[in-house]
């Protein structure tokens, strides 16, 4: 019986690899930015090419799972909570991809001495979308675990404000830097910080989806 | 004529049909988990081969409330429950057609003098109570083990919709199996003591009158719920949709339950056969089954989401229901009776004869008050029950027994009446015993039983078998309703 009620069907398969897109498009941008901030150009426009397919193919997902929602007529009680789910976390992954595309178009010259915040920074928005993508899945799979997942998307999130907070007042205390550079640096800073703000929006309407269903 | 009068009693199964449909499958169209065309097949199927496979069982309580004893009266009964059932659900309210039958059955005794069995009717009345208490605790048991199963095994969500819709469907199959066992009673009942139908033996199978009629009956439903369910359907899909399609899974299997246990013999038997307390055999309302089974779950949820004012107008309309269909069985039967001159029942007289006061001395019954009233034939139920009472201080029991046994039904086995009976459904060794009783003129019906009792032991009670008396009941009710005719 236990077998029989766990085979997965053609749609959870998709569902799972949608969210498989949104946590790699996550690692994919850690590496993006690592190689941007390291000034390895080739690696960069790699990492560049490798997320816009994880976009596309996202999307695709997404579509597909829409498509299948409605003509099957499936989980009418949390469909338009499920689409706008994987909207939400879809928003996610263009986050990503905008922002990895944002250090190509404005090549923002990032001081050295802020690297270090930079990367812990982008390492807690990282965090909080891994946790996001693991709140999503015990969303589908096991609703009961949700919540030991969705304390960790708050962490990383008051983590990185934290971090976004003082690297923007090493920014703006550090002397000899024009002003147009400062305030690049913490545009970056800023939407970086984003990301994460961004997935606990998102983990906050997923615990209200998961109070819906539950029995 | 027969036809004519019959269409009422598909009227009453199209309302039936476009009503109570909407119960079993009204949550899953709504909700768009079945489609209306696979839940109308579905519904219409089951709700046939109910009514023809199991629904006597509740019939004969309905028979014990009121024997309506002539055509256009069985007619107006089933017409007046119909009209009711239309006027309340043009009120919006939720109807019920085993209310109105009763009503209607009511309206008929009052009109007719006949005495209303306060047995039967407290039977059938309680029930009305019994149903969704039932159904209630149904859902809150089942809701309960359900959540545990979900939780226990981890199912997934796509996983828990597909299983959610298959058991949709096959409650909403149950549901109509049962709706046809239980309610085909409310709709074609009236019609069983006076139809004119001979057992018919079709592919091996042979199908006594009353199944007929059922069949017919289940029809009618049907063609309600091709042609009227959707709409209701859809509203009430809608109005219970703020529960998860989990819960409303719960409910109709609840109310399936509960209709089902209302309505099988072999539940019956069982129970019996394990010396358990069994349940009546009552046609029950699917809507109090549906509504008790909402309540339970709300209750189970802290109670705070009940909308307890829409659970006091559905109250109320359950007991305006019977009322209004009384008063219009009632009205419709002076104006039938008065104005198109057609017979709405066969007086029944009651006479305390010679043989009848000899009965009440070997009984345990009081007899000597009654023998002031030796030979006095009363025109009505009504008149004798109010004169025995006014003689003796009675209880229901005995008051009923007295009805029985005073009941005047003047036959006499001529060769004629047996050659009448043989195309009837009786077998042949019932002929024959029948045959034996040639020349013989009876007074009273008990009269007939004893001297068949004594005859042969296939027409004697037997002490602490029900279904057995059950079925020389149904004997006894052809034989008298055949003789009658």
């Amino acid at each position: 019986m236990k077998k029989i009620l766990r085979v997965r069907t053609g749609i959870e398969k998709q569902v799972e690899h949608f969210l498989d897109q949104v946590s790699l498009s996550g690692l994919i941008f850690r590496q993006g930015c690592e190689y941007y901030l390291s000034g390895k150009e080739e690696d960069f426009e790699r990492k560049i090419q490798e997320i816009a397919d994880c976009e596309h193919v996202g999307d695709d997902l997404r579509r597909s799972i829409n498509e299948h929602l409605y003509s099957k007529t499936l989980i009418p009680e949390s469909r338009g909570d499920v689409m706008e789910l994987l909207e939400n976390m879809d928003s996610l992954l263009d986050r990503f991809k905008g922002t990895l595309w944002r250090f190509r178009i404005e090549l923002p010259e990032i001081c050295e001495e802020f690297h270090y915040d930079f990367k812990q920074l982008i390492n807690a928005s990282i965090e909080a979308n891994e946790a996001l993508v693991e709140s999503c899945r015990a969303f589908f799979i096991d609703i009961s675990k949700i919540s030991s997942h969705l304390h960790k998307v708050s962490y990383w999130e008051s983590e990185s404000d934290k971090i976004s907070i003082r690297l923007q007042e090493s920014i703006f205390s550090k002397k000899d830097l024009r002003l147009s550079h400062r305030m690049q640096q913490r545009d970056f800073a800023h939407s970086l910080d984003k990301i994460a703000d961004r997935a606990e929006d998102i983990a906050d309407k997923l615990n209200i989806y998961a109070i819906k269903r539950s029995l | 004529m027969f036809s004519f009068f019959l269409s009422s009693g598909f009227f009453l199964g199209w309302s039936l049909g476009a009503n109570d449909a909407s119960n079993v499958f009204g949550t899953a169209v709504g909700s768009k988990m079945i489609r209306f065309k696979t839940a109308a097949i579905y519904c219409s199927l089951f709700v046939i081969l109910g009514a023809v496979i199991s629904g006597a069982g509740a019939s004969h309580t309905l028979g014990k409330l009121g024997a309506v004893n002539a055509l256009a009266g069985a007619f107006l009964v089933a017409f007046s429950a119909a009209l009711s059932v239309y006027l309340m659900t043009l009120a919006k309210f939720p109807v019920s057609t085993s209310q109105a039958i009763v009503g209607a059955i009511i309206g008929w005794n009052l009109f007719s003098g006949s005495v209303t069995d306060i047995n039967a009717l407290t039977k059938i009345v309680s029930t009305w109570i019994f149903c969704p208490a039932l159904s209630a605790c149904f859902a809150i048991g089942l809701y309960k083990a359900t959540t545990i199963i979900i939780n226990r095994f981890k199912i997934r969500m796509f996983r828990l919709d597909l299983i959610t819709r298959y058991s949709l469907l096959s409650a909403g199959i149950f549901g109509s199996y049962a709706l046809g066992a239980n309610n085909i009673a409310n709709v074609m009942g009236v019609f069983v003591p006076v139809a004119p139908f001979s057992h018919i033996t079709l592919l091996g199978l042979t199908f006594s009158p009353a199944q007929q009629l059922f069949f017919l009956g289940g029809v009618a439903i049907a063609v309600g719920v091709f042609t009227y369910s959707k709409r209701v359907m859809m509203t009430v899909g809608t109005g219970i949709f703020p529960l998860t399609p989990v819960a409303a899974t719960v409910v109709v299997w609840s109310h399936s339950a509960v209709l089902f246990i209302f309505s099988s013999q072999a539940l019956e038997a069982w129970l019996l056969s394990h010396n358990l307390p069994t349940i009546p055999l009552v046609p029950v309302s699917s809507s109090q089954a549906i509504v008790g089974a909402v309540i339970g779950i709300g209750l189970l949820k802290g109670g705070r989401g009940i909308r307890w004012r829409t659970v006091t107008g559905i109250t109320s309309s359950w007991v305006t229901t019977p009322i209004i269909a009384a008063l219009v069985c009632f009205i419709s039967l002076f104006f039938m009776q008065n104005v198109f001159q057609q017979k709405t029942y066969t007086p029944v007289e009651y006479n305390i004869t010679q043989s009848a006061m000899q009965r009440l001395m070997d009984s345990e019954l009081p007899h000597a008050p009654f023998e002031p009233l030796m030979w006095e034939t009363f025109p009505n139920g009504m008149a004798f029950s109010k004169a025995i009472h006014s003689a003796a201080n009675l209880n229901n029991e005995q008051a009923r027994s007295i009805l029985a046994i005073a009941e005047l039904f003047e036959v006499e086995i001529s060769s004629d009446l047996i050659q009448t009976l043989k195309k009837g459904p009786f077998t042949k060794e019932q002929i024959n015993i029948l045959s034996q009783l040639e020349g013989r003129t009876f007074q009273h019906k008990w009269e007939i039983k004893s001297a068949l009792a004594e005859k042969s032991k296939m027409f004697r009670y037997r002490p602490a078998d029900k279904q057995w008396n059950s079925h020389l009941d149904d004997f006894f009710s052809q034989l008298i309703s055949r003789m009658q005719t």
